[in-house]
């Protein structure tokens, strides 16, 4: 059953919920292509094999903004850790309700960096750039607005 | 032109597709099958070959199909099932069809039959929206009116009511071959398929797609 294994991606910097990640999205308009990033808090993976996906959330202009992104999905360019998360749960959906000071995530210490493990802190990861033919309709991804 | 075989569903997943878009697909494992018998118009009235698909014990078979069954000379198969051929078709007895019949981006047709649901209401039947779940409506899940009293004095014929749903033949038109893997005799069409999991279904090109494109 397991046929779609090669559609999973390794390439990508290990991150978790409570995390502050900017994924780089491959965006087609018309014939060009360009790539955006969409940069905010990790609130929660849906792990399901090649279906998980995981929502960021960002605040922006006083509107929350989340978006749900396939984590396998080949549109993503690259995803950079900026910020590790102390966070005692996976999914993090109370930072909808709470705002300002209260949604504030603790910075990991770096305690694996004591034991001499090191952190992944910057994803490098490479795409092999394939010119995607014909055009229309990224991804399909889901913005949701939420009133705060 | 080969037009069809027998498989088995396996379920559902996702694939991306060369533009990253999310395609939901099942895999379906499609053949091989052999020709166990060839019909022809001669002697049957109609051109076809008979189909046999997935391996079975020979000892849980009766001795007139064994006999029927050694003619293909591969053993006994589990389901057997007839395909219209053209009068010239190079197909023998003992040949193997395999999933390679089909191209990506091809339409194919896909029978099945789908999951007993026994005797049901009207709501998954039919859809109906049924009552309140609360607030004292006494109104849940049954139909409503039937129709009306004094005239007509009688329900009309296809009423859409309660009964027996599902476990029915059921062939879902024109979906598209996402991919085939013709080593592992998979075969990924695009959308749902009746039947369960492991359930037998038959696969063939769509016949209301002109040659398949």
């Amino acid at each position: 059953m397991e046929l779609t294994k090669s559609q999973l991606r390794s390439d990508l910097p290990a991150f978790k919920a409570g995390d502050t990640v900017r994924v780089f999205l491959r965006i087609r308009e018309g014939e060009k292509e360009r790539v955006q990033y969409f940069e905010g808090i990790v609130i929660g993976f849906h792990r399901n094999g090649p279906s998980s996906t995981f929502k960021v959330r960002k605040e922006s202009y006083g509107v929350g903004v989340e978006r749900t992104f396939p984590l396998h999905s080949p549109l993503i360019e690259n995803i950079v850790v900026k910020k590790r998360g102390d966070v005692r749960r996976a999914k993090l959906f109370f930072l909808r309700k709470v705002s300002g000071k209260k949604a504030r995530i603790r910075e990991k210490k770096d305690w694996l960096g004591k034991k001499g493990i090191s952190v992944p802190v910057e994803g490098t990861a490479e795409i092999p750039e394939e010119v995607v033919a014909g055009a229309e309709e990224p991804a399909q991804t889901e913005v949701t607005e939420t009133k705060e | 032109m080969t037009t069809g075989l027998l498989g088995k569903k396996l379920g559902m997943t996702q694939v991306f597709d060369t533009q990253g878009r999310v395609v939901p697909v099942t895999v379906i494992e499609a053949g091989p099958c052999t020709v166990v018998q060839r019909k022809k118009v001669q002697s049957d009235g109609y051109d076809a070959v008979q189909l046999g698909f997935g391996a079975k014990k020979s000892q849980r078979v009766n001795k007139p199909m064994l006999g029927h069954f050694q003619h293909a000379g591969k053993g006994a198969f589990g389901a057997l099932r007839e395909l219209r051929v053209d009068t010239d078709s190079s197909l023998e007895v003992g040949q193997e069809i395999r999933v390679d019949i089909f191209r990506e981006g091809d339409f194919v047709d896909v029978t099945g039959q789908t999951k007993g649901r026994g005797f049901a209401g009207v709501v998954k039947r039919w859809g109906f929206k049924g009552g309140p779940g609360s607030h004292g409506s006494m109104h849940h899940r049954a139909p409503g009116s039937i129709g009306g009293s004094s005239w007509p004095s009688r329900v009309f014929k296809n009423m859409k009511m309660g009964g027996h749903y599902g476990n029915e033949r059921v062939t879902v038109l024109n979906l598209r071959v996402v991919a085939i893997q013709p080593e592992k005799n998979l075969l990924l069409v695009r959308g749902a398929v009746p039947g369960a999991k492991n359930g037998l279904v038959f696969v063939r090109r769509a016949i209301k797609k002109g040659n398949g494109q």
